[in-house]
């Protein structure tokens, strides 16, 4: 995997959302990423760590402040206009999170699933509605609900159509902004399964975003842990998940609870004291200093970088533990 | 804090008592069988969790236990519930003391919505008090500050001077805990407390639970659709699915002897810590029944790996595994044909319908 190269490639990568008075949210500060063809990258981190924004920008939802992105080396388009959309929303889609809000009420599913054939492709009508039919069917829905509106399917059946859409491109990098945490338990596994089935027949590359830990250490090659606007951590994604390295992806995964009664009881959480501080006005030195448990003096004055970690193929932890 | 009251419960005995509850919702379109015979118990000091997926009737159950259900539409057509001995559905106050707020707390999972933007945070807790207890409004926002204190929110004084939208979601759900608590109730609902929450929020909230339980002796009822969150806070479970119980017992013996297939689907559609990547997820197909009009069989025939003929014509009565374990299935009847438990797959703790402990 290493060899070939990268099909998407974030360089420094910056996006900064302005506020009046001159301030700004800083929201994803320099994120230095790879992804490779293939892979299932998946991205953590509590909500307000910017991970939707790093997604967005990447498939050009958002105009980045500085730095660059590429695709199979080429850099994308700062600020997408209307034809580098055309150009690239058949390589790059997304599929969102809440399967209520991003389908279109007034549109039936059949015009919502082949409303990007419509813009992107030159079938005729027919073909188009042909080619829906045959996207509900791979993902588990009927043709004949082509006809219907988004209010009469349930949560995971919403999901599906959503995944339809942002697929119908034949799309090769796909980012998926919390696909499943509206869903109920037992709908995650269908959803999961089907873009698993998907991922292998049609050779996506995923950019998997979620905060449940266990579901994203299941479905990830490697997992990027981001914290405020950085990243923190990344690696094979159970390595990250068994041995973490980072005292903030220590905390994450020593938060989350899993289904285990036993191991629960003889487990109390290493919960820490506060809360994500606000992106307006990041702190000097590591983001995390302030709520860190081994926070040292260099902490609070220099920014750690992301560095390879000594010993452990695949990991970059951006922490003074692992450099002093 | 002072200990609540709990003199006249004996050693064991059951605090609060469930019984055969029913809730129907009348609507244009016929009436919704929303919970359908539901019986459980709780213990003072003890945690008791409800599970179960959206729609499953479980904020219903406790909603309807407090009176907060809209009567009409809703309807509670059959059931009892006793809080120490003393029926409560329907009523108001025993014995003087207001049922709501006063004898049960309620924790409610959107803090966003759940208070008022209007007012500072210390004087919704205030407030509390002073309709409950009688207390002077002086008296009352004093006692506010020390609750926000004992919910670790810092400077508690100020904080106490601020309004909803100054604090954070995890804030806010202190402060809602801090309400709830107020009145040093026998029993604390929280239904879906940390939903809204990251993980790390989620644990601090959890322990902060924990340890007003083990200061107060107060029982709490938590309403989840999380099964890690159940397995750390939970003694014992209830799993709800169409407004039933389809199982219920210690959390032990629910998590790891489960009994009732749905629970079992539940268990092998998520990822545990120990299966890898080659181990597929087994999600639970379908969808569970309309409750316009429920099967008349059992309500997870359509969607259990195992049904049998009978299932899908008669409803299981529960079965009594021992120890309080009941499971509300066929398979446990005395005719029904011997189960393997499904290769629910390897690297999980043996588990299930015949099998015991992992080792």
């Amino acid at each position: 995997m290493s060899d070939a190269p990268p099909l998407v490639v974030a360089d420094q990568l910056t996006k900064y959302f302005p506020l009046p008075g001159g301030r700004k949210v800083h929201a994803v500060d320099q994120v230095t990423l790879t992804i490779h063809e293939k892979e299932v990258v998946g991205l953590v981190g509590e909500s307000g760590s910017g991970k939707s924004t790093l997604g967005k920008t990447l498939v050009g939802l958002h105009a980045r402040t500085s730095g660059t992105a590429s695709y199979r080396g080429e850099t994308l388009p700062q600020r997408y206009q209307p034809e580098d959309f055309r150009r690239w929303a058949k390589k790059t889609q997304m599929i969102f999170q809440d399967p209520y809000s991003s389908l279109n009420p007034r549109m039936t599913v059949g015009e919502i699933v082949g409303e990007g054939l419509k813009l992107h492709s030159t079938y005729s009508a027919t073909e188009i509605r042909d080619r829906a039919g045959e996207w509900l069917r791979r993902v588990g829905l009927e043709p004949d609900h082509m006809s219907r509106y988004p209010h009469e399917f349930s949560g995971g059946q919403r999901q599906r159509i959503g995944i339809a859409r942002a697929l119908i491109l034949e799309p090769e990098f796909v980012v998926c902004d919390e696909p499943i945490s509206a869903l109920d338990v037992s709908v995650q596994a269908q959803v999961v399964n089907l873009l698993d089935e998907l991922k292998a027949s049609m050779g996506l590359t995923l950019l998997f975003i979620a905060h449940d830990l266990s579901m994203v250490r299941y479905v990830s090659d490697r997992m990027a842990v981001m914290y405020l606007g950085v990243l923190v951590e990344i690696g094979p994604a159970s390595d990250v998940f068994f041995s973490p390295k980072h005292p903030y992806t220590q905390i994450l995964v020593a938060s989350n609870p899993e289904p285990d009664p036993l191991r629960e009881r003889h487990r109390r959480s290493e919960t820490i004291a506060g809360e994500i501080p606000s992106p307006v006005d990041v702190p000097a030195g590591c983001r995390f200093a302030g709520r860190c448990p081994k926070a040292m003096d260099i902490c609070r004055s220099e920014t750690p970088r992301l560095l390879p970690v000594a010993d452990t193929p695949g990991r970059q932890v951006a922490c003074h533990l692992f450099t002093t | 804090m002072t200990v609540v009251q709990t003199q006249d419960v004996g050693e064991g005995s059951p605090l609060l008592e469930v019984d055969d509850l029913r809730v129907e919702f009348d609507t244009y379109g016929g009436s919704v069988k929303a919970v359908r015979g539901v019986s459980f118990s709780v213990a003072a000091g003890k945690t008791l969790a409800i599970v179960g997926e959206s729609g499953c009737g479980k904020s219903v159950t406790v909603q309807s236990l407090m009176g907060l259900t809209p009567m009409p539409p809703g309807r509670i057509t059959s059931g009892r519930a006793r809080l120490r001995g003393v029926d409560i559905l329907g009523r108001k106050e025993i014995d003087g003391r207001e049922i709501r707020g006063r004898e049960i707390g309620m924790i409610f999972q959107d803090p966003m919505t759940s208070l008022n933007p209007t007012m500072t945070i210390g004087r919704q807790i205030a407030e509390t008090l002073e309709v409950h207890r009688g207390w002077s409004r002086k008296r009352a926002l004093d006692r506010a500050v020390e609750l926000l204190d004992m919910v670790r929110i810092p400077e508690a004084t100020q904080r106490a001077n601020q309004y909803p939208f100054e604090f954070s979601g995890g804030m806010l759900q202190r402060a809602m805990i801090a309400m709830a608590i107020a009145c040093e109730p026998a029993i604390l609902i929280a239904d879906e407390p940390t939903t809204a929450l990251d993980v790390t929020i989620q644990a601090q909230v959890l322990d902060l639970l924990s340890d007003l339980q083990r200061d107060s002796g107060t029982a709490i009822i938590l309403i989840t659709h999380d099964l890690g969150v159940v397995a750390r806070m939970a003694d014992d479970v209830v799993v709800m699915y169409a407004g039933q119980v389809a199982e219920r017992g210690s959390v032990e013996d629910v998590f790891y002897r489960s009994a009732h297939p749905y629970m079992l689907g539940l268990r092998a559609a998520m990822p545990s810590s120990t299966s890898d990547r080659a181990h597929r997820l087994l999600p639970i197909e379908g969808s569970p029944p309309d409750l316009f009009s429920p099967p008349t069989g059992c309500a997870y025939a359509a969607r259990c790996p195992h049904a049998m003929r009978i299932c899908s014509t008669r409803d299981p009565a529960p079965s009594d595994l021992g120890n309080g374990h009941l499971a509300r299935c066929w398979l446990h009847s005395e005719n029904a044909p011997r189960v393997e438990a499904l290769d629910y797959g390897a690297g999980r703790p043996a588990s299930g319908l015949t099998s015991g402990l992992p080792a």
